[in-house]
């Protein structure tokens, strides 16, 4: 077909933030179905409660500490989170290497907690439907909390080689978002995990 | 069906049975609740049916209709554009007054069928892989007694039965009388019928429960009041010992090969409960939850190599002579 | 900065006619050579592979189908035994919903969709690489097991306690659970890509109203995958769990109830239906306007009622469970949003049969398979409707009334339109035209075959017969029925026979098919057949939702992209306006191997929890691989 040239976008921009970018939908995609794999595990969680008189099954509520911590550390997160977001959007090297360095350090702190919750959970995967669920639950946001860290990590390091371009505070800020949507996740996990036991 | 009535005490023996399995069929229902759906179902049908001629027809218009000739796919004409908006709101709108009375009609048979009467004969079924344990409940135990593979109920009489099940997922439905329902590990469940007639009802698992799905198959017998009242009599009696040689030798053999390990047969020292009650398995329709009709040649035929017949299930082939076979069928045969 | 690169880029302004075509193919070809060919990030190539693969699974599948029907023809057939009957239905099952059904639908989808929107790759087209692998991986992983008899036999619906370690304590239901696994991380990726294709790569001006029906369904369908997919995911996770490390799940024993199974299964299983069925009415639409001459009728209906329709799938789920117990009032509520699904279905029915009626049907192939579609799926809807009824649904349900009533509505309404697609796009997509003649006796043998094989079924279901038997007795009387049912499958597989023969024949000799063989009136015929590398070489405006029936002699294109680096034109949500020219990915090899590491990693999972630990750091690694800058042209700005 003859082609007719009826616009020119040579001046349009290579990379874009939030809404323009298609990595940004990209990651609105990831969240929605992992979000809907966390709404489907709260369900069977509330499914089981619902079918059984006692709950929880033959074992203690999870100790509140680990899981309580936990929230504050996520909740308070999100302000250099945020910050991190702005300095990237300003494209301010220094500054997004700090801010991905702060960030990685609070995740991994947030995974060492973590592990101090599993072991105070109070139950384990094989003691009934109970424990099965309340492992299940939070194995899922650990495996989204360390994906996260991974990913911070390596795009810490990668803030710090030739490859930092300015293209990369794009991916900073979609990091930046993800990490918004694995608080907003817990949020609800920690008030089933934690209280709804103590009902 | 007529049942023959030859002596007051065993008027259940000879139930002319072997030759027919009983029937099986949504389209020919003999219970209330069967009755009721099948009504329900033509309903749908005929409905269904009207719209799918009416579809068909509208698409053979369609396309022998004379056209406009000029191959211009933009070139639309408005008004009929519109006209046609209209007729597809219109028949949408008549699809949601359709489902909406077909849901209320559903609704209404759904209440019919699931009406529960308190008075109803109460009984008990469990699936096992791949039979199925009936059991009769009094509050008198003198009263209760278990059976395996056959239910007889009496006609005209609502009866409840309990679902459960001692394994997987299986499934209780006897199409002449009613729709099924499932037999779920962890849950009970019940349903209830009623027989319209006497006569003799297949039944079938109809939950995927293993291997032997297929063979899992049971007969509800309807007899009238009064025969039910008879052979539950008679059913609630244990078995005295054989009088003849050949009997005696049997129920020696079924202890002594292993038999009465699994199976309990009331009133000896057979008590194991792992396989079906053989109490009065003389006097039942099949062999092998439906998978044989009963007779000594497949009683025998069963007995000689349950796996070839049913592979897979829990009944282990017994090496056994002829004679010893012939014992244990004859046993077996008179325990009516 | 961008700015300064901008000075000394070349951009396709610059280039004209021959020039400006050998040089976009240039950039955006995929390298030559077999590891190029492992490397390829192309969605034609990508797509091509899928529907060949998913068609193999089909042809697979297919003959699983037939060795049952051989196998039910007469009762008390000894040709296959009870053990391989229930290996046999199961994979049937699970090898067309999972491998065929869903990922060829997908396929099309990553094939037509750029093409239809106007742009030269998927977003993300790395992912769609592993996707395609994993899908690959999966398939082979439980083929290869049915081989050496670890098939599945649990049903591909793996109802619990039956597939619990206790009932089955094979690895079959392992090998399924992970199957599904595999199946849906590719459908997922697929999904994500379809939606951020469609909502960000769309050609300038193609607004959310001149978005082609097809692409509309797909977007509808990636929707319904992102959201039912995830409760399979959490099924299948936790049956292996219960089956591996003893958690309690489904064990009634201690706490865990089978029903939950059963709620997760089905709140994946019925928008699943219509994950297939979805894009099988967007290929519907797609031809219907095409050989009707004349836009489909009610566009904006038919867009309402896709996104009803989807919507509505999640709220029926219950109505697979309406013999487990459950409250009168809660089943009969079911009943009737099941039933309202017949809405929406009959707007579409109801806009195609309008099409019909106005149009100058041209009667092709395609079309004559999008006849047999509505004659086959309104009686296949029908059905549903009867069995969307509690009292009716406690008589047919598990029965054959119910196969045939899904293989109405599954065959009906997406194979049909499939096969129809398939002679509609295979010029596209292989610049040469089926034999309209074997296309002819192809679609009658399949409408005849399929209705002598299916229509059967559904008397057989009446008078008693239970799914899922591998055998009856001789006293049931349904022999008759179930040998009719037999000879017409034998009719039915031998029709996708013809359609191999011609697909094969016409590879080799089909007629030269030319840009638009068939005047149709959407971008994917703007390009040439089958379309180059690059799709277009300028990427094209669209000013109407028709745009080659508006103009089909010059296509209007916007100018400026590089002809140094692979490049997208990102444009806004609604309105399609430019905003961003996007490095669009390069060939890798890392989605291969991260594809490699997953599945070590999940076929590991079934046999050990350890995997979990030994399996992370090679697919770590192979993402870090995946998304480390290459120090390549995308990256040079």
């Amino acid at each position: 077909m003859r082609q007719t040239i009826v616009r020119n976008v040579a001046e349009l921009p290579t990379y874009g933030y939030g809404p323009r970018s298609g990595p940004w939908w990209g990651a609105i995609g990831f969240m929605a179905l992992e979000g809907m794999g966390f709404a489907i595990a709260i369900g069977a969680y509330l499914y089981l409660y619902a079918v059984n008189p006692n709950w929880p099954i033959g074992a203690a509520p999870p100790d509140l500490w680990p899981g309580t911590a936990e929230t504050i550390i996520y909740l308070l997160s999100v302000i250099p989170n945020e910050m991190t977001n702005r300095v990237a959007h300003r494209q301010d090297l220094a500054r997004v290497r700090l801010g991905l360095i702060v960030m990685a350090l609070i995740g991994i702190a947030l995974l060492v907690l973590r592990g101090f919750e599993f072991a105070h959970l109070n139950t384990r995967w094989d003691n009934s439907a109970y424990g099965s669920i309340v492992w299940l639950i939070l194995g899922l946001h650990t495996t989204h909390l360390a994906t996260d860290v991974g990913d911070t990590l390596v795009l810490a390091v990668l803030m710090f080689t030739r490859h930092a371009k300015p293209r990369r505070f794009s991916d900073v800020t979609d990091n930046v978002f993800y990490w918004n949507f694995v608080v907003l996740a817990w949020l609800p996990l920690y008030v089933l995990l934690d209280w709804v036991p103590r009902l | 069906m007529p049942v023959p009535m030859r002596t007051a005490l065993v008027p259940f023996a000879t139930l002319p049975l072997a030759a027919c399995a009983g029937r099986q069929s949504a389209l020919d229902p003999q219970g209330l609740q069967s009755d009721e759906i099948l009504r329900t179902l033509f309903i749908f049908l005929i409905v269904a049916a009207v719209v799918w001629i009416a579809v068909v027809i509208v698409l053979c218009v369609s396309m022998l209709r004379r056209k406009r000739t000029a191959d211009q796919p933009l070139a639309l004409d408005a008004p009929f554009e519109q006209a046609t908006g209209r007729v597809v709101f219109a028949l949408g709108a008549a699809t949601l007054v359709i489902v909406l009375g077909l849901s209320i009609l559903s609704y209404a048979g759904q209440r019919t069928v699931f009406a529960k009467d308190e008075r109803a004969l109460t009984l008990k079924i469990i699936g096992h892989q791949w039979w199925w344990e009936v059991r009769y409940e009094d509050d008198s135990p003198d009263k209760s007694f278990v059976t395996a593979n056959e239910i007889r109920i009496p006609t005209g009489q609502p009866v409840r039965v309990e679902l459960e099940s001692a394994d997987v997922i299986h499934s209780f439905w006897v199409p002449s009388l009613t729709g099924k329902m499932d037999l779920i590990t962890g849950q009970k469940n019940e349903l209830q019928f009623t027989a319209k007639n006497a006569g003799v009802y297949r039944g079938q698992c109809a939950e995927f429960c293993g291997l032997q799905h297929a063979h899992m198959a049971f007969a509800v017998l309807a007899l009238s009041p009064d025969e039910f009242g008879r052979w539950r009599d008679h059913e609630n009696q244990s078995v005295s010992s054989p009088t003849n040689p050949l009997g005696k030798q049997g129920e020696q053999l079924f202890r002594g090969r292993g038999c009465a390990l699994c199976h309990t047969i009331r009133g000896t020292l057979a008590g194991g409960q792992l396989g079906p009650d053989l109490t009065h398995v003389g006097s039942r329709t099949t062999v092998a939850a439906g998978t044989l009709p009963m007779s000594s040649a497949t009683l025998a035929a069963w007995i000689a190599d349950p796996q070839h017949i049913k592979p897979g299930n829990n009944m282990p082939r017994m090496p056994l002579q002829s004679d010893d076979l012939i014992a244990i069928v004859h046993y077996l045969e008179q325990l009516k | 900065m961008s700015m300064v690169a901008e000075q000394h880029e070349l951009r396709d302004d610059a280039l004209n006619g021959l020039q400006l075509s050998t040089r976009v193919e240039g950039i955006w070809r995929t390298p030559s050579g077999f590891l190029g060919a492992l490397m390829s990030v192309d969605h034609k190539i990508v797509g091509r592979r899928y529907i060949v693969t998913a068609f193999a699974f089909l042809l697979l599948g297919g003959l699983l189908a037939v060795l049952m029907r051989v196998q039910l023809a007469r009762s008390e057939n000894t040709f296959l035994s009870a053990d391989k009957y229930n290996q046999l239905f199961t994979m049937h099952g699970s090898t067309m919903m999972f491998l065929f059904a869903v990922p060829v639908m997908e396929a099309f989808a990553v094939y037509l969709v750029p093409l239809m929107v106007g742009t030269r790759n998927l977003a993300f087209p790395r992912l769609n690489a592993f996707s395609y692998w994993m899908f690959l991986f999966g398939g082979c992983f439980l083929w290869i097991s049915f081989a050496v008899n670890v098939g599945p036999d649990v049903g591909w619906f793996a109802y619990v306690p039956l597939a619990s370690l206790q009932y089955t304590p094979t690895k079959r239901p392992d090998v399924w659970a992970q199957m599904i696994t595999f199946t849906e991380v590719a459908a997922l990726a697929v999904s994500v890509e379809i939606v951020v294709t469609v909502f960000k790569q769309r050609a300038p001006g193609m607004t959310l109203d001149r978005i082609p029906l097809f692409v509309w369904a797909m977007l509808v369908t990636a929707f319904l995958v992102m959201f039912a997919m995830p409760s399979i995911m959490v099924a299948s996770t936790s049956l292996i769990l219960d089956r591996l490390v003893n958690t309690r799940f489904y064990d009634s024993s201690s706490g865990g109830h089978p029903l939950l199974w059963q709620h997760l299964f089905w709140f994946f299983g019925h928008p699943e239906v219509y994950i297939i069925f979805i894009p099988g009415t967007g290929m519907v639409s797609a031809i219907l306007a095409t050989f009707a001459r004349r836009p489909v009728v009610g566009y904006p209906v038919i867009i309402l009622s896709l996104i009803a329709t989807g919507f509505l799938s999640f709220g029926l789920w219950v109505h697979h469970m309406f013999v487990t117990g459950l409250p009168q009032l809660g089943a009969g509520l079911f009943t009737a949003s099941s039933m309202l699904i017949a809405v929406p279905s009959g707007l579409q029915i109801f806009c195609w049969l309008a099409t019909l009626w106005d149009g100058r049907p041209v009667y092709r192939t395609p079309l004559l398979f999008v006849i047999g579609f509505i004659v086959i799926f309104v009686l296949g809807g029908l059905s549903g409707v009867m069995v969307a009824s509690v009292p009716i649904d406690t008589q047919v349900h598990d029965t054959y009334f119910v196969v045939a009533h899904f293989h109405y509505v599954l065959i009906g309404g997406a194979v049909f339109p499939l096969i129809g697609a398939v002679y509609y796009w295979f010029p596209k997509i292989t610049g040469r035209m089926l034999s309209e003649r074997l296309g002819r006796w192809n679609f009658w043998l399949a409408f005849v075959g399929f209705n002598v094989a299916f229509f059967p079924m559904h008397i057989l279901g009446l008078i008693g017969m239970p799914r899922r038997v591998y055998t009856y007795t001789a006293d049931m009387d349904w022999a008759h029925l179930n040998l009719l049912s037999s000879g017409g499958a034998a009719i039915f597989a031998f029709s996708f026979a013809l359609l191999l023969v011609n697909v094969i024949q016409s590879l080799r000799s089909g007629t030269l098919a030319g840009d638009n063989p068939w005047d149709a009136s959407t971008l994917e015929w703007a390009t040439s057949s089958p379309p180059p590398p690059q799709n277009f070489d300028r990427i094209p405006v669209v000013k109407h939702r028709d745009p080659l029936w508006l103009d089909n002699a010059s296509l209007p294109v916007v100018a400026g992209l590089s002809v140094e680096r692979r490049e997208v034109l990102l444009t806004s949500l609604a309105e399609a306006e430019p905003q961003i020219r996007e490095a669009s990915p390069e060939p890798s090899i890392w989605p291969l191997l991260t594809a490699i590491a997953t599945t070590v990693f999940f076929i590991g999972s079934i046999f050990t929890p350890w995997a979990v630990l030994w399996g992370t750091p090679p697919m770590a690694v192979a993402l870090i691989g995946w998304f480390w800058p290459a120090g390549s042209k995308e990256d040079e700005e």
